[in-house]
């Protein structure tokens, strides 16, 4: 008890702030999707749940949920297969790791904003690196971001891109604390490489999956950045991820309860999926 | 032992294709910032012959970027300042000090890191505003003064401080909180490094609040500045790089000179955790 005044000042700060900033904007946030409120009017009209029942009736929350799901799976299961390999490669005794991992790195410190504008430029249709590659072996590549068909595509390569050397991290720490016996009875039994990375090393390392997965999913469904600076969710609404839905409703068009409602509906989806990965995978041991 | 050689080449082959693809963002980037308009679609694409350093000063004059730099460097070293003060003490609380709640006050902590930015984004607008704070420093430091993440690896880290340097301390009748400022604080020299470093970065990669709570270039960070000089500047593809290496520059530097704290603080948040 003696003790009681001097953690309150040491606490004092971090949890003024979590709690101004985090815990009642969470809480607010919540309360606001029952109002329809334009954030300047003196008065909010209480709607009930209209906002919801508006949000599920719309096309355009269904387009954005679709895409949303579309860059989340994608971008999480591509960075994830590509961390994994180069993990693997980089575990190997071989000269250079350092080097290697630092630029496979880089990407993941670069401000995402910067890096949405110098792959703007890689996509541009004729002059752009992506399709002069391409034309290189005889393909003629798409207007990436202009065509609705392939803009979700080229932010979804952005975004693995910066992701991958995060996943390769995480993945090489892993590694490097498997037992080296594991190895050795699995070479004693005759298995080749894949065997011993499907059998092994794969399972070995469900932990990291799992904390990767789950952490690129939640990134992920929040993605705002990188859309607005590529496409602005265009074309025709073909990169309108929710991050973007939330932020033409909230700042555009000034509608905070319905904004709210949206944030939430994003909330709850993100809490599921969280939950059912630890279900599926019991937290990532690989005892259970 | 040429079956061995052959794979070491395999491996290096498919990592150098990799780390290519990593960097030929910046290979590009930088060629391009250093050619004269009039050569922009000439080869070579990746690798600079041409030095027409003309491009940065003409970018960093064509935008109030001297502005935008001022303004993201205030934000990332005031935010960096506050998280790590502000964590150091709230993790040394969590982790030392005995008052009724601590344990669920510290779930609680851990909890906002489930809630998504986007959620928050309304209602913290709103304060911000009737706070009379929007396009303000205040509006882009103290929202963000606090990181559970950072309170996290502090409490983490001094739990494993040994109490006898603690109770050396406490017989010369010393108060928790001169403990806390003379030895732990001290003491923990590689968490304040590795939580400046994320601080640090965070804050000058940051888009989406400063987007919403700046309304004049006077406050824009460099990200917003970018993201505005982009709309104006879309193919003037020369400037536009020119202007984009110099907000990746001060990332990339503090990355490369605490490299080994920050992945040491990546894995120690991502598998010990």
């Amino acid at each position: 008890m003696a003790e009681l005044p001097a953690a309150l000042l040491l606490l004092l700060p971090a949890l003024l702030v979590l709690a101004v900033f985090n815990i009642y904007p969470a809480l607010q946030s919540l309360n606001l999707s029952f109002f329809d409120w334009n954030g300047i009017s003196p008065t909010k009209e209480a709607v009930g749940l209209e906002n919801y029942r508006a949000i599920f009736r719309s096309p355009e929350f269904w387009n954005s949920l679709r895409v949303t799901v579309f860059y989340s799976a994608g971008m999480t299961a591509c960075a994830l297969v590509i961390g994994l390999l180069a993990a693997v490669l980089l575990n190997q005794p071989i000269q250079g790791i350092a080097l290697y991992r630092v630029l496979f790195f880089l990407p993941v410190i670069t401000p995402t904003v910067a890096a949405g504008v110098v792959w703007r430029y890689l996509f541009d249709p004729s002059q752009g690196v992506v399709n002069r590659s391409l034309a290189l072996i005889g393909v003629d590549g798409p207007s990436w971001l202009t065509d609705p068909s392939w803009a979700l595509f080229a932010v979804i390569i952005v975004a693995v891109w910066k992701r991958v050397g995060f996943n390769l991290v995480i993945y090489l720490a892993a590694l490097q604390g498997i037992p080296r016996t594991y190895y050795e009875a699995a070479e004693l039994d005759g298995a080749n490489t894949w065997q011993t990375l499907r059998y092994v090393t794969i399972p070995l390392l469900a932990p990291a999956t799992f904390f990767l997965t789950v952490t690129s999913l939640i990134d992920a469904f929040q993605v705002f950045d990188l859309v607005y600076v590529m496409t602005s969710g265009g074309p025709l609404g073909s990169t309108d991820v929710f991050g973007h839905l939330l932020y033409r409703y909230g700042f555009r068009y000034h509608e905070l309860g319905y904004a709210s409602a949206i944030a939430y509906v994003m909330f709850v989806l993100i809490f599921v999926v969280t939950l059912i990965q630890f279900r599926l995978t019991r937290g990532g041991s690989h005892e259970g | 032992m040429r079956a061995r050689r052959t794979r070491k080449a395999v491996i290096h082959l498919v990592l150098i294709a990799g780390a290519f693809v990593a960097s030929m963002p910046f290979l590009w980037m930088i060629t391009t910032s250093l050619k004269p308009a009039g050569a922009l679609y000439q080869q070579p694409l990746l690798i600079p012959v041409h030095f027409h350093w003309r491009n940065y000063v003409e970018a960093w004059n064509a935008a109030p970027f001297p502005r935008f730099f001022l303004n993201s460097a205030i934000m990332a070293v005031g935010i960096t300042l506050c998280q790590t003060l502000f964590s150091g003490m709230a993790g040394y609380a969590f982790a030392r000090l005995k008052f009724p709640g601590r344990n669920t006050l510290f779930l609680v902590v851990l909890g906002t890191m489930m809630v998504p930015f986007p959620v928050t984004l309304i209602p913290s607008y709103i304060i911000v505003a009737n706070l009379g704070w929007l396009d303000t420093y205040q509006a882009l430091i103290v929202p963000r003064a606090a990181s559970a993440f950072a309170i996290f690896l502090f409490r983490q880290f001094f739990l494993t401080i040994p109490r006898e340097f603690e109770d050396a301390a406490r017989i010369d009748s010393a108060g928790r909180l001169t403990i806390f400022w003379r030895i732990a604080l001290p003491l923990s020299t590689p968490v304040i490094a590795a939580s400046a470093v994320f601080s640090f970065l965070f804050a000058w990669n940051d888009f989406l609040w400063p987007l919403v709570v700046t309304t004049s270039p006077r406050m824009q960070p460099i990200q917003v500045g970018l993201a505005m000089f982009q709309g104006q500047y879309g193919t003037f593809w020369t400037l536009l790089m020119a202007a984009t290496v110099l907000t990746i520059v001060p990332a990339i530097l503090v990355f490369l000179l605490a490299q080994r704290r920050f992945i040491e603080g990546l894995t120690a948040g991502g598998l010990k955790g």
